[in-house]
């Protein structure tokens, strides 16, 4: 069971090869990756440093090339697969069929890995996308636990599971929430409630945080205000002013750890390409030693009480959730 | 320009949607797609119920889909998803990639739902070898898009192998959840849920604090806080759209497929206070342009 951690810079993926993440993930700076933040992702020139400093140390890079490519512009998305390709890349992450196809078909050395936004979330999605090769699928987080180990059981295609990182609820590559406020998706400019959108504005009612003009958010004085993800925000259903949809909060698996290694989950993946490398840092040492652990001793595997209280530190509202792994979050 | 009724988004019960397609047979719509495709609990109405309402549209002139789920996570819900695509004698809406795979495999021609990811021609290009007779577009999609979209499909030599289809009017589906938002807002939990869509037949309004229409939860689904209306829009189509998707949530619904009609040419336009159409002018989807 591989830990895989994000890298949104080259620090960042330095941490994390540092702290012993078994691979790390990132992308290019351009709208071919599902992080298409201002100042984060790599050039040609970082991920080379990037590669060698991760291939000096034993370790994989696997470059996420994983929006959907626009039809006037699909060379940029076989430009992006070309340069990981070329650059020595281990694993090519891709959503979008025509990034499959190209891939497997001019590339077919190197090893392919269905993104997330894919949204495979059963063993009839998973069989579809096979035909390019995929030797890996990254599961949605919307599976319970018992639908992850189903779906162990009835395919050969290795798993990756969202282990830590902000909760994404729906699933992932089939949410428009963002367009439909901003006109921007993740699906096709690699962002959510893109920042450029995002308007703080201190009211006599409180802090607001608006998303084009919509009113996401208003905080008290004592609330920590978070950003304004619009599936977040306090809304008002029937009267009832509340987290309609789900309050700021990350997924945290660490209580799963041996049941995910029992049902032979391949890659333990952590969100959070768009934070710093502190926290990645961070992040990695605390799954370093808690998969050790879980290897080491499996059966008499207990989570550190200093493990949750990091993560706890690093997450969303400063809470964390087994997410849709519990029925009881569904 | 054809039109079609799109199958009902909402949890009804079985009386109603007995009698919306008892009315749906008189309409000049010349596509109806039937079934459920947001929550395999919802089971006022099985496919045993819908191939007979399918058959008896399809003697009344209709073209007859039956729709499946958009999103599949348990064992069981794959095993519905089989009998829908194996029901031998309507089209199949395939709105998950499973179903795609299922579909093709057993040789059967299928529409290509909007929940697909399909942003591109060489995505289109795999989908016909498939077996793709129709492609709903994605409803973040803009007019633009299309225009590009099918520029493609011609160079590919593809552009007459499927036809196009559209929202034209409706809540947009924008998303689906592990997380059942209904059940949720009355503190039930998913697995106890009591069938509790069955309260809401247009689902439950999420506003701002400061009482914009934003969303609407339907289940698992999230769809958008307005309805889209793309009437006064049809005159941009010519050439670009086949089929004009009518998306029911009232019985009166059933009225814009005239509308539409009588606005082909533009000559019927109506005030779109209220409703919006931004996706297609390549704008924030709840705008109205």
């Amino acid at each position: 069971m591989d830990l895989l951690s994000p890298a949104g810079s080259l620090p960042a993926l330095k941490a994390a090869v540092d702290e012993g993440a078994d691979a790390v993930y990132l992308g290019f700076k351009d709208d071919t990756n599902a992080r298409h933040f201002a100042g984060l992702n790599f050039t040609e020139k970082t991920l080379r440093q990037g590669i060698d400093y991760a291939h000096d140390h034993g370790r994989k890079v696997h470059v996420a090339v994983n929006t959907f490519s626009h039809p006037n512009r699909t060379q940029a998305w076989f430009d992006s697969v070309k340069r990981a390709h070329d650059m020595g890349s281990d694993v090519l992450i891709a959503a979008n069929i025509a990034v499959l196809e190209y891939a497997a078909s001019h590339y077919p050395d190197l090893e392919l890995h269905l993104s997330v936004q894919a949204a495979a979330t059963n063993v009839a999605a998973i069989n579809f996308f096979k035909q390019f090769g995929i030797s890996r699928a990254v599961l949605p987080r919307v599976l319970s636990f018992q639908q992850v180990a189903n779906l162990a059981k009835d395919t050969d295609v290795e798993l990756e599971v969202f282990a830590f990182g902000s909760l994404c609820i729906m699933a992932e590559g089939r949410c428009y929430l963002s367009s439909y406020m901003t006109g921007e998706s993740p699906n096709t400019a690699g962002a959510c409630s893109p920042a450029k959108y995002v308007r703080w504005v201190d009211t006599q009612h409180g802090l607001e945080s608006r998303l084009n003009n919509v009113l996401i958010d208003r905080f008290k004085e004592n609330e920590k205000a978070g950003y304004p993800t619009l599936c977040k925000g306090r809304f008002e259903v029937d009267g009832r002013i509340t987290h309609a949809l789900e309050a700021p909060t990350s997924l945290n698996t660490l209580d799963l750890l041996p049941q995910l290694k029992n049902i032979n989950i391949s890659a333990l993946k952590i969100e959070g390409r768009q934070r710093s490398p502190t926290y990645t840092r961070q992040v990695t040492r605390v799954w370093r030693q808690a998969i050790d652990m879980v290897k080491t001793h499996p059966n008499d595997f207990a989570v550190k009480d200093e493990w949750n209280k990091c993560l706890s530190e690093l997450s969303e509202g400063s809470q964390t959730t087994l997410g849709a792994y519990k029925r009881a979050w569904q | 320009m054809q039109f079609s009724i799109g199958n009902i988004l909402f949890y009804w019960p079985k009386d109603q949607v007995t009698t919306f397609y008892e009315q749906a047979k008189t309409s000049t719509a010349e596509h109806v797609y039937l079934g459920e495709s947001v929550c395999s609990k919802r089971r006022e109405l099985t496919l045993k119920d819908y191939l007979p309402i399918g058959q008896s549209l399809q003697q009344s002139g209709k073209k007859v889909v039956l729709t499946s789920l958009a999103l599949l996570e348990a064992k069981s819900e794959l095993a519905s998803l089989k009998k829908v695509c194996d029901n031998g004698h309507f089209l199949v809406e395939a709105n998950d990639f499973g179903a795609v795979e299922l579909l093709s495999q057993a040789g059967i021609p299928f529409v290509a739902g909007a929940a697909l990811n399909i942003y591109n021609q060489y995505d289109l290009q795999v989908m016909v070898n498939k077996g793709m007779k129709r492609w709903v577009m994605p409803v973040e999609l803009s007019k633009d898009w299309l225009i590009q979209i099918l520029l493609g499909c011609e160079a590919l030599g593809i552009r007459d192998k499927f036809e196009v289809e559209l929202y034209g009017y409706g809540f947009l589906p924008l998303a689906y959840s592990a997380r059942c938002f209904t059940a949720r807002s009355e503190d039930k939990p998913k697995d106890q849920c009591q069938l509790c869509c069955i309260k809401y037949p247009q689902g439950r309004e999420i506003n701002s604090q400061e009482d914009s229409r934003l969303f609407r939860m339907n289940g698992i689904q999230t769809l958008s806080g307005k309805i889209q209306n793309l009437i006064n829009d049809l005159p941009s189509m010519h050439d670009l759209v086949d089929v004009v998707r009518i998306s029911p949530n009232s019985p009166d619904s059933l009225a814009w497929v005239t509308m539409f009609q009588q606005n082909l040419d533009g000559s019927s336009p109506i005030a779109l206070k209220d409703f919006c159409n931004g996706y297609w002018h390549k704008i924030e989807g709840m705008a109205t342009y």
